[in-house]
């Protein structure tokens, strides 16, 4: 027994040889690197590819350094690497808090962050966390590097800026020196599910603030006008009333959309009570559910 | 579009095979099939139900959403290799709190256990629920299930065997 599908595999041992071999295939490979999402599509017959290349023998692609008060998170770290890892829990707190949401432990053990992003579902834990730290996304093509703001990353469902023959090798995110944070993750029930509704919040020290939603529209958005009314008068529950200005959820099999604006707004009240106790070093630990 | 073929070296509780694998083959399916390893089962095939779980290098994953390609140069565990030397603590626990009704989750369940009580020894019961969230019991007996893993919790006085 096996996948009906055919596809051949490739496992180079640098990024060069990667990237040669993506190009080699013109748009009918794909870049394997947990195989969470890969492997069930391929299956469902969703995608068809003519081969996989297997990122898992480039050696330190599952790095998670700290630089200059930017951490690169490597293209195979994945969401336990990064439960796991101290910078990630002392410094980006909200990324820490996220990861322990996705999915269920053996998920998790090799699923990536960078691999959520280039799936793109619209429910993913990582793109609301992402723009809210303002992160960039780092690419190699054949004609060398670039990087994409998380902001202009998100194209639509299952749709981002990635080009032909381009690999992810990483996500790079300031760290913002002081911060309170917090995610909040709906789901159907307590346990492994996707996001009915999500919301990403980072509170400054100043009264700025970055929020942004996940499995409200066609991919994870920045609320700006939240973002400034709560800058102008902190929070309010005019604020509130904002939520259905930003976002254009659908109703589908996990919930319909009045419910995914009625929860939006209770979210985002509880998620920024928290980020800005959190920030004055008080209110629930990370981790902790507050829906 | 063709497959490729591989010929890959794995140890599978405790025990080297190399064998010839083409590159859509999955894990589970080799486990299996070619060398003969039941206990992972075939349930959902997308990842969301846990009966496939196996130990890859020790950590619990997936083996309906890993090709047996990428496997190579890797160690697999399964309950077989758990309980060589006779039943785990955790396993004789399943057994006293009557944790299997059909038994399909289980092996799964044991392995999730197994992983959590390896890196916390001591964990509470939200850390067990959390740990197990990932394995669905078709039988719905989930209670039996956790007590069984907070039964041989580190500091709970009554563990038995090793």
């Amino acid at each position: 027994m096996a996948i009906a599908h055919e596809f051949a595999y490739h496992k180079p041992k640098t990024l060069e040889e990667a990237v040669k071999l993506l190009g080699g295939f013109k748009g009918s490979a794909r870049v394997l690197a947990g195989g969470t999402d890969l492997i069930g599509w391929i299956r469902d017959g969703l995608i068809a590819p003519d081969a996989l290349i297997d990122l898992k023998g480039i050696e330190g692609l599952d790095r998670i350094e700290n630089k200059n008060g930017v951490v690169r998170v490597g293209a195979l770290a994945t969401f336990n690497a990064l439960r796991e890892s101290p910078v990630i829990r002392t410094r980006l707190p909200l990324l820490w808090e996220a990861a322990g949401m996705v999915a269920s432990c053996g998920l998790r053990n090799r699923a990536t962050m960078v691999g959520n992003i280039c799936s793109a579902v619209p429910c993913c834990d990582s793109g609301p966390v992402l723009l809210a730290y303002e992160a960039q996304v780092a690419l190699r093509g054949k004609g060398g590097g670039r990087k994409v703001p998380v902001g202009e990353w998100f194209v639509a469902n299952k749709k981002t800026a990635i080009r032909e023959g381009e690999i992810v090798t990483g996500v790079e995110i300031p760290v913002p020196a002081r911060h309170g944070a917090c995610y909040v993750k709906l789901g159907r029930y307590r346990g492994e599910d996707l996001a009915q509704v999500s919301v990403a919040v980072v509170a400054l020290p100043g009264q700025e603030y970055r929020v942004a939603f996940g499995a409200v529209a066609a991919k994870p958005l920045r609320a700006r006008k939240v973002e400034n009314s709560l800058r102008s008068k902190g929070w309010a529950d005019s604020v509130k009333r904002l939520v259905p200005e930003e976002i254009s959820p659908i109703t589908d099999i996990r919930s319909t959309k009045e419910y995914r604006v009625h929860m939006a707004q209770i979210m985002l009240a509880r998620g920024v009570r928290a980020a800005v106790s959190r920030l004055a070093g008080k209110g629930p630990a990370y981790g902790t559910k507050v829906i | 579009m063709a497959t490729t073929s591989h010929r890959i070296s794995l140890k599978l509780n405790g025990e080297g095979h190399t064998l010839e694998v083409e590159s859509n083959d999955l894990l589970l399916d080799v486990l299996r099939e070619k060398l003969g390893t039941k206990s992972p089962k075939i349930g959902c095939e997308r990842g969301d139900c846990g009966a496939c779980t196996v130990l890859l290098d020790g950590k619990t994953v997936r083996s309906c959403l890993i090709l047996a390609v990428e496997a190579d140069g890797r160690e697999v565990t399964t309950v077989e290799g758990l309980g060589k030397d006779g039943p785990t603590a955790l396993q004789k626990s399943f057994l006293k709190h009557n944790s299997f009704q059909c038994g399909y989750c289980a092996p799964g369940i044991v392995l999730a256990g197994h992983e959590l009580l390896a890196k916390n020894p001591a964990p509470n019961e939200e850390e067990v629920k959390e740990a197990l969230a990932g394995n669905l019991c078709r039988c719905t007996g989930y209670e039996p299930i956790v007590r069984a893993v907070l039964d041989v919790r580190k500091g709970k006085g009554r563990r038995k065997g090793k």
